[in-house]
């Protein structure tokens, strides 16, 4: 099958326009006539259901928390970006396309990442429509911050709020066409199956998760805005729930796999403490713009921190090695996320990690509480005021900016970081990998979209800071709901789509034997215990850094464990009630198998790119050296004879607008 | 770290098969919990331990671990998200308890939340209430005006905001003794009530969204004040004090 990306050519500038004004159009009254089911209530899924329920589709949607606001979307803290210009530092649609493209190290297409600056702008139009309050300044404007790997002030925020404020923007348009009748709700539901009907998505299989009952609904077309698969490590940012099962079971009913193996591992994560532990938290980004990142310089003084005999604060700025400050003068603790996250562990590995399990690095605000403290004793006259009180008002300035971050971070660890520098390490925290989309979001399954983190479509392999609300929304927003109607034009005498089907029957009927399967199998093991062991190969083997040797011992490893699974998985319950135990064993199937795919994509890949490094691939100084003569395209997978086969499909990319150049934050 | 002697703690859990079903509480013993753990955390060790006697494990809500879904519920002995201000069951660590300590853990309990199953329960009618009135009538359009357009005062944006800040988790309504709702409710239409966006339907919003919440069950508000102390997010009765203006305000202009 020729992958055929519909990127339209031209001018970059025209070419969204020239797109909208060339595709079908669902007049209004017709759109009646039509259904749309969107699995997903996140960022993505719910401005997506919100816009296409406006526009007079009839909507389905699904989520499986108890209220589509509680969708993992709404725990992103630290911002949003958009190409507004209101700081007036030379910000435009050009340089947000640009820093995007280099960011995500040159592997996204060009047509969907312009887009995707373009209209930036509309989301945060959109957003204070709706009475979502993001942070201003005293003038009573929006004000900005700076993230990660661009030189602008770019990000709009709601404190470490962001998310939440956004998700719940989303979920209020939802909950007026939930009030109007034109979305139908089903909280508490999960997706099994994607049924397909001559070719065509025309439906999915649901879950009831409270009574367990199965449930056929149909649509004439379906979108999957089901979140990343980062939990493929069992340990990530990503809430408990975040799942691939909805990607997957599409993949497996035709839909490629795009580029697995692009995982973003964040650079600022509380370190783990313990075998219990059940996720990680995320320290947002932002923090980099005033917490400076290092470790001892001497070896002597890391050992004396880990026994406890020395408190990081009693070694002078002689014996701090700032070592992102000095290996990247130019943009220093703001390098991109990859970056940031894969000079943490090289100095962890050379020993310099300054907890008992040697995996954190101090991410410190003593030097910005004292600057701020200055310049507050400045505004307010008292440029004289006394070392304590300078700190004391440097102190209220952090707090105003990341309060409850700092509040987050002392719940958890029960330490003060006003008083004593944060300890960080990265963790998994969201996957540029995902289902593979055309310009119009649609899968390789006709009528099949997808849409927000669960697609793959425009941050190559690495994604900027507070890129994934803004993609999310685009998505949701803007482009979907025009792409969709050019499919959907030919479906205007359809009429609903049947679930007596024999492909209903088929689908239901795989679901059902599944589950039950899981069930009755009578084994002593959980779920968890497999997805444990799961996320320690993917961390150890498929993480930070990979080589071919051990990319094929995890996925021989990964095939072990999932044979073991299917003998010895113990769900207790049954499948007609309501049984999380069961939730996650089906997740955990899945997981299995997609994690051998990611091994399979991380393997073919001999170069590294943005999030993905090979240790063959460096440079002599050890930063990521990409392969553009012969990995300049995407990895789109299809689904084989087994999850051991994949068959690989390439869509070159082509770059017109910007020069591939070896990234340099130097 | 884990390695160091943990607590040995009882655990009183209560334990309902579904909502036709009686509940009662059941007693679990727990050695070894690290004080880093959060309390979902060690739920999950009781989890593993009754999985791996072949029985069925304590259902709860959860997702986010970081406090910011509103998914986890319940109540700690006694008191909604437990003994720690300021947060919710998911971002409480085992170092509030000691050695030894007896737990009661048990779901929310109102009339408008009914049980689903051990700890879960229905919060739709917190939804069923935005859908009344929750938002701001605006169609998703390429050409909405600029963000930047009308400038809104920082103070009263940041006071937006705070109430903005409510993540719907019910420990308002578990913890009033009438089941009030109003902590929530009030949030909600104070976040509008002070952004200029919100002004055009502000009288409707407030009017329809009180309904709602009679209608769905809960109870009235008698300003004991419960709601305010055991809220993990902080959520001012300032708010209930607005919508009662709003409220009376619509009214008015209604007869
Ligand atoms: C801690 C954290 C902080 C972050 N901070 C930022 C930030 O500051 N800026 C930024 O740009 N990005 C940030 N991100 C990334 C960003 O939050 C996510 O990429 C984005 O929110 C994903 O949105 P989504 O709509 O694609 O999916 P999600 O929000 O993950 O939503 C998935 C939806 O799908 C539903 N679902 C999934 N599977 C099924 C199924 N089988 N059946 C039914 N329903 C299903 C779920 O119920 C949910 O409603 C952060 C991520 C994390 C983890
Ligand atoms: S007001 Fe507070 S307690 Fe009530 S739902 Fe909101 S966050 Fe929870
Ligand atoms: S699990 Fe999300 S708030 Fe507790």
């Amino acid at each position: 099958m020729q992958l055929d990306s519909k990127c339209p050519t031209g001018p970059i500038k025209d070419q969204w326009t020239d797109h909208k004004n060339k595709i079908n159009v669902v007049n209004p009254a017709n759109k009646r006539l039509i259904d749309v089911i969107v699995v997903g209530t996140g960022l993505a899924g719910g401005s997506a259901a919100a816009s296409l329920a406006e526009m007079g589709y009839n909507v389905k949607s699904f989520c499986f928390q108890d209220s589509p606001r509680r969708a993992h979307s709404i725990a992103a803290q630290g911002g949003i970006n958009a190409a507004k210009n209101y700081q007036n530092d030379g910000d435009s649609v050009y340089r947000l396309f640009y820093d995007t493209v280099k960011g995500g190290d040159y592997r996204a297409r060009e047509s969907n990442v312009y887009r995707l600056a373009e209209v930036s702008t509309n989301i945060i139009d959109q957003c204070v429509a709706q009475g979502v309050p993001f942070a201003r300044e005293y003038g009573g404007l929006l004000d900005n911050r700076s993230f990660g790997g661009v030189l602008v002030s770019r990000t709009f925020y709601a404190k470490g709020q962001t998310g939440q404020q956004l998700l719940l923007g989303a979920y209020s348009a939802m909950s007026r066409q939930i009030g109007k009748g034109k979305i139908k709700m089903f909280n508490r539901h999960e997706m099994l199956e994607l049924v397909v009907v001559d070719g065509k998505a025309r439906g999915i299989i649901a879950r009831n998760l409270v009574t367990g009952e199965l449930q056929r609904h149909s649509a004439h077309a379906v979108v999957l805005a089901t979140g990343g698969y980062g939990n493929v490590f069992f340990l990530s940012t990503n809430a408990m729930g975040s799942n691939v099962t909805a990607s997957w079971r599409a993949h497996k009913k035709g839909a490629f796999f795009a580029n697995p193996c692009y995982t973003q591992i964040h650079p600022t994560c509380i370190p783990r403490s313990g075998d219990y532990q059940s996720k990680l938290t995320l320290m947002s980004e932002s923090l980099r713009n005033d917490g400076r990142i290092w470790v001892p310089k001497n070896i002597e003084d890391v050992e004396a921190i880990r026994k406890g005999k020395k408190k990081p604060t009693e070694l002078s700025e002689e014996e701090r090695d700032y070592y992102l400050e000095r290996r990247y003068p130019s943009f220093g603790n703001l390098v991109p996320r990859d970056v940031a996250s894969r000079a943490a562990k090289e100095r962890c590995d050379a020993g310099y990690g300054v907890n008992e399990t040697g995996e954190a690095v101090y991410l410190d605000f003593a030097s910005a509480i004292e600057r701020y403290g200055k310049e507050q004793a400045t505004i307010e006259g008292n440029e004289n005021s006394s070392k304590e009180e300078i700190i004391r008002l440097g102190e209220q300035v952090i707090e105003n900016k990341y309060g409850n971050l700092f509040q987050m971070y002392e719940k958890i660890t029960d330490d003060n970081p006003y008083k004593t520098p944060m300890k960080i390490y990265p963790a998994v925290h969201y996957t540029m990998g995902g289902l593979w989309v055309d310009y119009n979001l649609m899968t390789t399954v006709k009528g099949c979209y997808a849409a927000g983190e669960a697609n793959f479509s425009d941050h190559g392999a690495n994604r900027l800071g507070a890129s994934a609300l803004m993609q999310g929304l685009a998505d949701g927003y803007f482009v979907l709901p025009y792409t969709i109607g050019d499919y959907l034009a030919d479906d205007i005498r359809t009429g609903p789509i049947p679930t007596d089907s024999k492909e209903f029957d088929e689908a239901e009927k795989a679901v059902k034997t599944r589950l039950e399967m899981l069930i009755s199998n009578k084994g002593t093991k959980s779920a968890d215990y497999y997805h444990r062991k799961l996320g320690k190969i993917m961390w150890d083997k498929c993480g930070m850094a990979r080589n071919e040797k051990e990319l094929n011992e995890a996925i021989a490893e990964i095939k072990e464990i999932r044979q073991d699974f299917y003998k010895n998985i113990f769900v207790p319950g049954s499948t007609s009630e309501f049984n999380p135990e069961l939730e996650k064993a089906a997740r955990v199937e899945d997981f299995l198998e997609l994690g051998e795919l990611f091994a399979h994509d991380a393997l073919h890949r001999e170069e590294s790119c943005g999030g993905h490094f090979r240790d063959e691939s460096q440079t002599e100084e050890g930063e990521a050296k990409r392969d553009d003569d012969n990995y300049t395209y995407v990895a789109a997978w299809e689904h084989g004879v087994s999850p051991s086969d994949p068959i690989l499909h390439k869509e070159e990319l082509t770059f017109e607008n910007i020069e591939l150049k070896q990234r340099s934050y130097k | 770290m884990s390695n160091q002697a943990g607590m040995n703690l009882t655990l009183k859990v209560w334990r309902q098969k579904d909502g036709n079903s009686k509940g009662k509480i059941e007693t679990y013993k727990l050695a070894d919990i690290s004080e880093h753990m959060s309390f979902l955390e060690m739920l999950d060790v009781l989890n593993e331990q009754l999985i791996s006697e072949g029985k069925e494990p304590v259902a709860f809500d959860h997702d986010c671990r970081e406090g910011i879904c509103g998914s986890c519920s319940m109540h700690i002995n006694g008191e909604p998200h437990g003994p720690d201000r300021g947060v919710t069951t998911c971002q409480l660590h085992m170092r509030k308890f000691k050695d030894g300590d007896t737990i009661y853990v048990e779901p929310f309990r109102a009339k408008a939340f009914p049980v689903i199953k051990d700890l879960v329960v229905d919060r739709s009618a917190f939804d069923r209430i935005i859908q009344a009135g929750g938002f701001v009538s605006v169609n998703t359009s390429g050409n909405s005006q600029d963000a930047n357009a009308i400038p809104i005062p920082k103070a009263e944006a940041d006071k937006a905001f705070d109430a903005a800040t409510c993540i719907g988790c019910g420990a308002c309504v578990a913890s009033c003794k009438n089941a009030s709702a109003m902590l929530f409710v009030s949030a909600k239409v104070s976040q509008f009530a002070l952004l200029p966006q919100g002004q055009v339907e502000g009288k409707e919003r407030v009017l329809n969204m009180v309904q709602q919440m009679d209608d769905e069950g809960f109870g009235n508000c008698t300003n004991t004040g419960a709601c305010e102390v055991e809220c993990p997010k902080g959520i001012s009765l300032e708010n209930i004090a607005r919508m009662n203006r709003e409220f009376l305000k619509a009214k008015i202009h209604k007869e």
